[in-house]
């Protein structure tokens, strides 16, 4: 299994779909076929057309508002003593989370193919926020389909999703997450998809909605790469690009411009979510060696067990709380371009009680996951190693879970 | 050899009806329970589907997922869908059956292991959901190897071309999903529509039997009895869910309600 160069990853998957022969695929029924090949010859037609490009920036630079800051941590950098640690924030976007490119490009598609409805999955809520943002700046119908136990524990993103008139649709089945989320949104597709477009929340689900995702979030590493050189004046020789990891939508696009890199130049840190410190249940399955399976259409390495069921996870970041991961990294894990850890609740929490106190920043539940390993590994790195972290949400749709965990004081 | 679906098909011809096929979730509620049904409906319907439940099933209504989650809750696993095959077959007046399910259940089982157990259990054919054309081509050689039909499934969104190709590549039966739907929708099409999109398929290739499935009821197989075999699923689903709760027996009820399918199309 090999990476190629000069080919962006999002073309790197073979006639069927599957990257390195075996992530990916359309693994979905027959009635799907259908409005997944039209989606499919509509995307690859518009990602090389010029004008839809132009139209794409356009909204970019106009609404989502690019590019995001790119700042050095000075105080952080100081209080750990290592690398310098910067960070990418992302939460700068309308928004205030990456997921805004990724619903800004399907709403933009499904206008294109005459769709008056779209639907979508949400964990966090941001995804479902952001395409219902979308929706009403494009003049479409919204759905969204999310857990009943994230609607609990993500109320603001869920007000602002309803502010914005999109239908908020409560998912009872299973764990009522994110991963029950998905499958009833693609359920809904199923029956509707003949006026309806399904927007998936991240880089997973069957292929083509992998690569619109991640064409959509490399958004992020093309203003990084400006805003390094410009900064720097090269791409620095030693550069360490940390993300958390979901569905792996952010990091994905935090890290796309940088793949024909090498990895002794640009490494990139994927951050995982370890669950509860003492808990089994964990979101990492990458970090723990989950074996590969099929959910949502994909094959990919997900937490299951032996008869191939899907496992509950447990997160506090509800935004990671996925049992699988994206194809694509999958493909960077094997291909060892990339490299997966995790972090607990517990780490994730202290991480953003460090970085509020030292920075006006304030990472949401999942980008402090990176943060966490970006911290205590920057502390063993030298000066001249540049530590990124992208910083791809804001804490306040988890004012709850922080008030709850941490006190009054960090809510 | 004919395999034991084409002569039930043929069984049905004879009679001049469709072939009547149930869907039943394996485990639902019990191991026990889900094989004390298929004896016990065996005396009506012609071919039996067991679905192998699992749970993030991205095709299935509301009334599937809920047996599918009982019988999982209630511990069922794959090893014991194998056993209540078995044990039906011992039967003698069992019928074929058909495995129906998500691919991901087969691919941690092994394709080829799970063959030959299918194989050794008797199973006649299988349905995967999530394994459309021509993601399925390895598989449906594997299957033939094993005389175990792999069931295609056609849909209204399916293009004549790409129906034209997966007929070609299909064994002796295949699958009509009556609209765009999950299992057990309400049906919103008419059956009129239905029939003419059956008979498209038909055409094709009049050899190979087409059976209709999703949103059929009581109420609506009586004017799909034209077509070679129609399934009805969700509606006994939703009878044992109902049954449970009012505490009645679900054995009796299905037997009663698919009896009552047999006489509509008769």
């Amino acid at each position: 299994m090999k990476l190629k160069k000069g080919i962006p990853l999002i073309d790197q998957g073979n006639s069927l779909g599957f990257w390195g022969g075996k992530f990916g695929g359309n693994f979905v029924p027959e009635t799907l076929k259908k409005p997944i090949e039209d989606l499919e010859i509509l995307f690859n037609k518009l990602k090389k057309d010029k004008k839809f490009i132009a139209e794409r920036d356009k909204y970019f630079k106009n609404w989502v508002g690019t590019p995001t800051r790119f700042i050095k941590l000075e105080n952080l950098t100081k209080h750990v003593g290592g690398a310098q640690i910067w960070s990418k924030v992302v939460s700068d976007a309308n928004g205030g989370a990456h997921k805004i490119y990724n619903a800004t490009v399907h709403c933009l598609l499904a206008k294109r193919s005459g769709k008056k409805i779209i639907c979508g999955d949400t964990g966090a809520g941001y995804a479902g926020k952001m395409l219902s943002m979308a929706a009403k700046k494009f003049g479409l119908k919204c759905k969204i389909f999310m857990g009943a136990k994230d609607i609990k524990r993500q109320q603001p993103n869920v007000k602002a999703m309803k502010k914005n008139g999109a239908e908020v649709i409560p998912v009872y089945s299973g764990s009522q997450t994110l991963v029950d989320a998905v499958s009833e949104c693609m359920r809904f597709w199923v029956a509707n998809c003949d006026t309806t477009a399904m927007c998936v929340g991240s880089t997973v689900g069957p292929a083509v909605f992998v690569r619109i995702c991640g064409w959509s979030t490399s958004q992020i590493s093309r203003e990084l790469k400006a805003q390094l050189i410009e900064e720097f004046g090269s791409i620095p020789k030693k550069l360490k690009l940390y993300n958390c990891v979901g569905g792996g939508s952010s990091s994905f696009g935090f890290w796309n411009e940088f793949m024909d890199y090498d990895k002794k130049q640009c490494e990139f840190i994927g951050v995982e979510a370890g669950g509860p410190a003492k808990s089994r249940r964990h979101a990492a399955p990458l970090t723990y060696g989950s074996k590969i399976g099929i959910l949502h259409g994909a094959a990919q390495y997900v937490n299951q067990n032996a008869d191939g069921q899907i496992e509950e996870t447990e997160s506090i970041s509800a935004g990671l709380d996925y049992p699988g991961i994206s194809p694509l990294h999958c493909f960077l894990k094997d291909t060892k371009r990339a490299r997966y850890t995790a972090a607990s609740d517990e780490e994730a929490l202290k991480a953003y009680k460090l970085v509020t106190k030292y920075e006006k920043l304030r990472p949401s539940l999942e980008p402090s996951h990176a943060f966490s390993v970006a911290i205590k590994e920057a502390k063993k790195m030298s000066k001249n190693t540049i530590v990124v972290v992208n910083s791809c949400g804001d804490a306040y749709k988890d004012k709850k879970i922080l008030r709850n965990r941490l006190g009054k004081k960090y809510a | 050899m004919l395999n034991p679906i084409d002569v039930a098909f043929k069984k049905a011809k004879n009679e001049n009806r469709p072939a009547l096929l149930t869907y039943t979730v394996a485990g639902d509620s019990t191991k026990n329970q889900s094989l004390i049904i298929l004896n016990t409906i065996s005396k009506y319907a012609d071919i039996l589907e067991l679905g192998v439940p699992h749970n993030t099933p991205v095709a299935d209504g509301s009334q599937i997922q809920t047996s599918a989650y009982r019988a999982i809750k209630n511990g069922i696993k794959i090893e014991d869908i194998f056993w209540i095959v078995k044990k039906y077959k011992k039967n003698k007046n069992s019928k074929p059956i058909i495995l129906m399910g998500y691919y991901n259940m087969i691919f941690q089982y092994g394709e080829k292991k799970f063959l030959e157990k299918c194989k050794k259990v008797g199973v006649n054919g299988l349905i995967v959901v999530d394994l459309p054309w021509p993601e399925n081509k390895s598989f449906i050689k594997k299957c033939q190897k094993k005389t175990i039909y792999f069931i295609q499934l056609l849909s209204p969104t399916t293009s004549k071309q790409r129906l034209n190709k997966i007929i070609k590549d299909s064994h002796a039966m295949n699958y009509f999903i009556s609209m765009l739907s999950t299992t057990g929708g309400k049906l919103k099409v008419s059956s009129k529509k239905i029939m003419s999109n059956y008979f498209k398929i038909k055409k094709i290739n009049p050899k190979k039997n087409v059976v209709i499935g999703f949103g059929i009821t009581e109420k609506s197989i009586k004017s799909l009895k034209k077509a070679d075999g129609l399934v009805v699923g969700s509606a006994i689903c939703k009878e044992i869910s109902s049954s449970i709760q009012k505490r009645q027996n679900p054995v009796t009820n299905v037997a009663n309600l698919v009896k009552k399918l047999k006489y509509k199309i008769l």
